[in-house]
C-alpha cells in the first residue's frame, strides 16, 4: 500500500530504474516485447509470446531475457510486431514459426534476422529501428507514447514510465489551479467536437457541491477509427490516472468508464488497472493521505452507434434506451442521475496526466494557435501504412497521406480522404495542404471527429461511398426525432434509386434539401451532421453523381447495375475456370476458345474475375 | 413463465441479485443473460421485471434498442463481418454476401441446424487488418473471399470432431 507521497515517489523510482535497464541492456540484459493489440493477437501475437517464453527457458537464457507483451504498436497492417532491447530492432510480420530463428540469431548469435525487418517501399531497403521508418518517423506521440513500450497488465511498468506524478502534482493544487492549468494547455475534446475541455471542467465545477460524476466515453463508434481502442489497451493507466485528476478538478468521487461491449482486450486492461490502483492504494478512499477519494467503475455498451453521443450514453448508463436528451441542461450541470457530469473521451483524458505532469506550455507548444497539442489519426483504407499515427496538429494532409501513410497502394491514384467518419466529410486533392486542426477542416466542409482517415483511390465511387455511410446513419438513428428516422430513409432510398441507376436530376436537388431539412431539425449531432457525407461529396463530385443518373455510368465500377464483366478474347485461352467457378452459370464457351459471359444471368459476383489467371476479364 | 427450467430461473435470480446495489443495474443484468445464454426471450424478461420491480414494457424497450441484446436464440458460431469503413472500401460486402451465399442465410438469420449466424458488425476497431471478420470473439485478419469456404468448412470439421 502506497500511504503518502514519499512512497509514492519512491516506488516510481524503483520501478524507473528497473524498467530502465531493461531498456538500456545493462550487464547484458535483452528484452523482448511482443504487440499486445487486437491486430496483432488476431495473427496469434499471444502464441508468438508464448513460445519466446518456452524457448527462452529451454536455451537457458531467463536470467538476462524478459518476455513483455505491450500495447498496440499502431502500424498494424506489417503486424504482429517483435521488438528487442537494447538494440532497438523491430521485427515485422513475425509467425510462431519465426520465433525459432530470432532466438537462434539475435538472441544467441547477436544477428539480426534481416528477412523479417520492414521494407521501406520507395527505396526497398531494409530498416532494422523503429524511429527510422517513414511511418514513425513525423509522428509527435503523446497519447500513444508508452504503447508499444511498457507492459499494459503490468502497473510497475506504468509506474516507471511517470504515470501517478500527474495526479501527485494535481493533489498538491488548488482545485481552481488544476482547471486554469488545463484551459492554459488548449486541450480540446478529441471525441468529435473540439469543445475545450477546461471550459468543460469549469461549468461542472461551478456547480454547487454535492455528488458529480466523470464520465470516459469509450463508445468509439465512428467505423475507421480505433484511437481509443489501442489507447484503453495500451496504456490503460493514464486514462485512468487523467479521470481521477478530472474526478479531483471538479469534485467528483465516482467514475464511470463506458466501453463498447466489441472490445473485449480493452475492458479487460482497464479492468486490471482498476484492480492494480486499488491495490496499491492509489485508488479508493483517502489517496495518499490527502483525503481525496475516488471510485472508477466499468460499463460496457450494447451496441448502439448513438450512445456515443454524451447525453445519450448517459442514458445507457441509467440503464434506459441510448436516445439523446435536449440539451440544454448541459451534462455539466444535469448529467448522470441528474447530477453534474463532465463526459470525456478517451484520448482526452489519457493527455491529462501528460499535461499535469509537465506542464500546459509543454503540451500547448505543439499544434495551431487554435488546437494545441498532438491528435491520433487512424490511417486505413486504400493506403500503405494503415495504421494509427499521431502527430501535432497543423500536420498536411499531404505529409499525413504521402510521407507517413506512404501513398497509395498498386500505383493507383488519390481520389479523397474521408475525416470524422459519418459525420463528417471528404476531402480532395485540392485540400491535400490544408493543415489539419478543428477548425480548418470545417472550413473546409469536413470535420476532425475522432480522427479516423479513410483513404479512398479511383476505384472507390462517391456515391457508393456516400450510400454507404448513409445505410449506416439510417441504422443507426435510435428513433427519437422524426428529422432523423425519417429524413436519413429518404435520403438512403434516394441514393439507392441513383445507384441502381433509375436517379433523376432531381433526386440530386431533393437530397440537398431534405439534407438541409436534417441538419436545421434533429435534436442531436448525430441527426444534424448525418448528411454531411452527402453534402460534401455532391459538392466535391457532383459530376459524379450526374454521370450515374444522365449516362447510367459508374466510372469507378462499383455500383453492379451501372456495371458489367466482359471476357476479351484476346485474351482469354479458354481454360474454363471462370465458368467452372461461375455460381449461376452464366459463362459459356468451349475449351481452348475465348469463353463469354451471358450478361442476362450474371449476378455480377466478381467471381470470374478473380478466378482468371489470365487477367482476361475487364470490368467496363 | 412456464417455459423455464427450474435451474435458468435460479441462475437469472442469481445475476439480478448481483447488482442490488447498483443504482440502475438493468444493462448490467441483461449483458449478463445475453452472454450466459445467448438470448433474452420474454419469459426472461418477466422474471428480470418481477426481480428488479422494471416493467416488462421498459426492458422490452431497452433489449429491443441495443444491437447486442437478441429476441431469438443465436448460432453456435456467431460469424460477425466488420462493415466499418475501412473494412467496406476493401471489398467486405463480398466477404459477407459469400458467408450469405455459402450458408444460404441472410445477415441477421441462424441456419436452420443452430449452427452459424451472420451479423453485419459497425467496426470492429481493426482496421489495420481490413476486412476482418470476429467469429465468437476469434478475429480472423484480412479475409478474402475465396478464404470464406475454407473457414466454415473448419468451423464444421471442428463441430464433427466433438461428435
Amino acid at each position: 500500500m502506497i500511504k503518502t507521497f514519499e512512497e509514492l515517489y519512491s516506488k516510481q523510482h524503483d520501478c524507473a530504474v528497473c524498467l530502465a535497464s531493461k531498456f538500456k541492456g545493462e550487464e547484458g540484459k535483452r528484452a523482448v516485447v511482443i504487440c499486445g493489440g487486437t491486430g496483432c493477437l488476431s495473427s496469434n501475437s499471444a502464441q508468438i509470446k508464448e513460445r519466446f517464453e518456452s524457448l527462452v527457458e529451454e536455451k537457458g537464457l531467463s536470467n538476462h531475457v524478459t518476455v513483455n507483451q505491450v500495447g498496440c504498436f499502431g502500424f498494424c497492417s506489417q503486424g504482429p510486431f517483435v521488438k528487442i532491447f537494447p538494440e532497438d530492432t523491430l521485427y515485422r510480420g513475425v509467425s510462431v514459426e519465426d520465433v525459432d530463428e530470432i532466438v537462434e540469431k539475435d538472441l544467441i548469435g547477436d544477428q539480426i534476422v534481416e528477412r523479417l525487418l520492414y521494407v521501406d517501399p520507395a527505396t526497398h531497403t531494409k530498416v532494422a529501428k523503429q524511429d527510422d521508418i517513414n511511418f514513425y518517423k513525423k509522428q509527435h506521440r503523446i497519447a500513444l507514447e508508452e504503447c508499444g513500450m511498457i507492459d499494459p497488465e503490468n502497473i510497475d511498468e506504468a509506474l516507471g514510465a511517470g504515470a501517478f506524478a500527474g495526479l501527485a502534482r494535481v493533489l498538491k493544487m488548488d482545485r481552481q489551479a488544476v482547471i486554469d492549468e488545463i484551459l492554459a494547455s488548449g486541450l480540446r475534446g478529441r471525441g468529435g467536437a473540439g469543445f475545450p475541455t477546461g471550459r468543460k471542467w469549469q461549468f461542472a465545477y461551478n456547480q454547487p457541491d454535492g455528488e458529480k460524476y466523470v464520465v470516459c466515453n469509450g463508445d468509439e463508434g465512428d467505423p475507421g477509427a480505433f484511437m481509443d481502442r489501442s489507447i484503453l489497451e495500451g496504456n490503460p493507466l493514464a486514462v485512468i490516472e487523467g479521470m481521477m485528476i478530472a474526478g479531483y478538478a471538479i469534485g467528483a468521487q465516482n467514475g464511470y468508464f463506458y466501453i463498447r461491449a466489441e472490445y473485449p482486450i480493452a475492458v479487460h486492461r482497464i479492468q486490471l488497472g482498476i484492480k492494480q490502483a486499488q491495490k496499491l492504494g492509489l485508488l479508493g478512499d483517502n489517496i495518499l493521505g490527502t483525503g481525496f477519494s475516488f471510485h472508477a467503475h466499468i460499463r460496457l455498451g450494447a451496441g448502439a452507434f448513438v450512445c456515443g453521443e454524451e447525453t445519450a450514453l448517459l442514458n445507457s448508463i441509467q440503464g434506459q434506451r441510448g436516445m439523446p436528451r435536449p440539451r440544454p441542461p448541459f451534462p455539466a450541470v444535469k448529467g448522470l442521475w441528474d447530477c453534474p457530469t463532465i463526459v470525456n473521451n478517451v484520448e482526452t483524458l489519457s493527455v491529462i496526466p501528460y499535461i499535469m505532469r509537465n506542464g500546459a506550455d509543454s503540451f500547448a507548444s505543439f499544434g495551431t494557435s487554435g488546437s494545441k497539442g498532438t491528435k491520433v489519426f487512424a490511417l486505413g483504407g486504400k493506403i500503405n501504412n494503415v495504421g494509427l499515427v499521431e502527430v501535432p496538429m497543423g500536420t498536411t494532409l499531404r505529409e499525413l497521406i504521402y510521407d507517413i501513410g506512404g501513398g497509395i497502394p498498386n500505383g493507383r491514384k488519390f481520389k479523397a480522404i474521408q475525416t470524422g467518419g459519418p459525420s463528417g466529410g471528404c476531402l480532395t486533392e485540392k485540400d491535400l495542404d490544408t493543415e489539419i486542426d478543428f477548425d480548418t477542416l470545417r472550413e473546409r466542409g469536413s470535420m476532425m471527429g475522432s480522427g479516423g482517415a479513410i483513404v479512398m483511390d479511383e476505384d472507390n465511387c462517391m456515391v457508393d461511398v456516400a450510400k454507404f455511410y448513409m445505410e449506416f446513419i439510417c441504422d443507426e438513428s435510435c428513433g427519437k426525432c422524426s428529422h432523423c428516422r425519417i429524413g436519413t430513409k429518404r435520403m438512403l432510398e434516394i441514393l439507392e434509386k441513383i445507384c441502381e441507376g433509375k436517379g433523376t436530376i432531381e433526386d440530386i436537388d431533393q437530397l440537398e434539401i431534405l439534407a438541409s431539412t436534417i441538419h436545421v431539425g434533429a435534436l442531436c449531432a448525430l441527426g444534424q451532421t448525418a448528411a454531411n457525407p452527402v453534402l460534401s461529396t455532391l459538392r466535391s463530385f457532383r459530376e459524379e453523381y450526374i454521370e450515374h443518373v444522365r449516362d447510367k455510368k459508374c466510372h469507378a465500377h462499383v455500383c453492379k447495375n451501372l456495371m458489367m464483366y466482359v471476357i476479351n478474347p484476346e485474351k482469354c485461352k479458354g481454360c474454363s475456370a471462370c465458368a467452372r467457378h461461375c455460381p449461376v452459370e452464366a459463362i459459356v464457351g468451349v475449351v481452348k476458345s475465348p469463353y463469354a459471359i451471358d450478361q442476362n444471368k450474371c449476378i455480377k459476383c466478381g467471381m470470374c474475375q478473380s478466378t482468371c489467371r489470365f487477367g482476361a476479364i475487364d470490368k467496363i | 413463465m412456464a417455459h423455464l427450467s427450474e435451474a435458468a430461473v435460479g441462475k437469472i435470480n442469481e445475476i439480478c441479485s448481483r447488482y442490488v446495489d447498483e443504482k440502475t443495474p438493468l444493462m448490467m443484468i441483461l449483458s449478463d443473460i445475453q452472454r450466459e445464454y445467448g438470448y433474452i426471450p420474454l419469459e426472461v424478461q418477466e422474471l428480470v421485471s418481477k426481480n428488479t420491480g422494471i416493467s416488462v414494457a421498459e426492458i422490452f424497450g431497452v433489449v429491443s434498442f441495443y444491437s447486442f441484446f437478441s429476441l431469438q436464440p443465436k448460432g453456435k458460431y456467431v460469424i460477425g463481418c466488420c462493415l466499418g469503413t475501412a473494412c467496406y472500401v476493401k471489398g467486405a460486402q463480398k466477404v459477407i454476401d459469400k458467408f450469405s451465399d455459402l450458408l444460404g442465410i441472410k445477415p441477421g438469420e441462424t441456419t436452420e441446424d443452430g449452427m452459424f449466424t451472420i451479423d453485419a458488425l459497425r467496426c470492429l476497431g481493426a482496421c489495420g487488418i481490413a476486412p476482418a471478420v470476429s467469429i465468437n470473439g476469434k478475429v480472423y485478419p484480412k479475409v478474402e473471399i475465396n478464404e470464406v469456404s475454407k473457414i466454415i468448412e473448419e468451423l464444421k470439421s471442428q463441430e464433427g470432431d466433438k461428435i
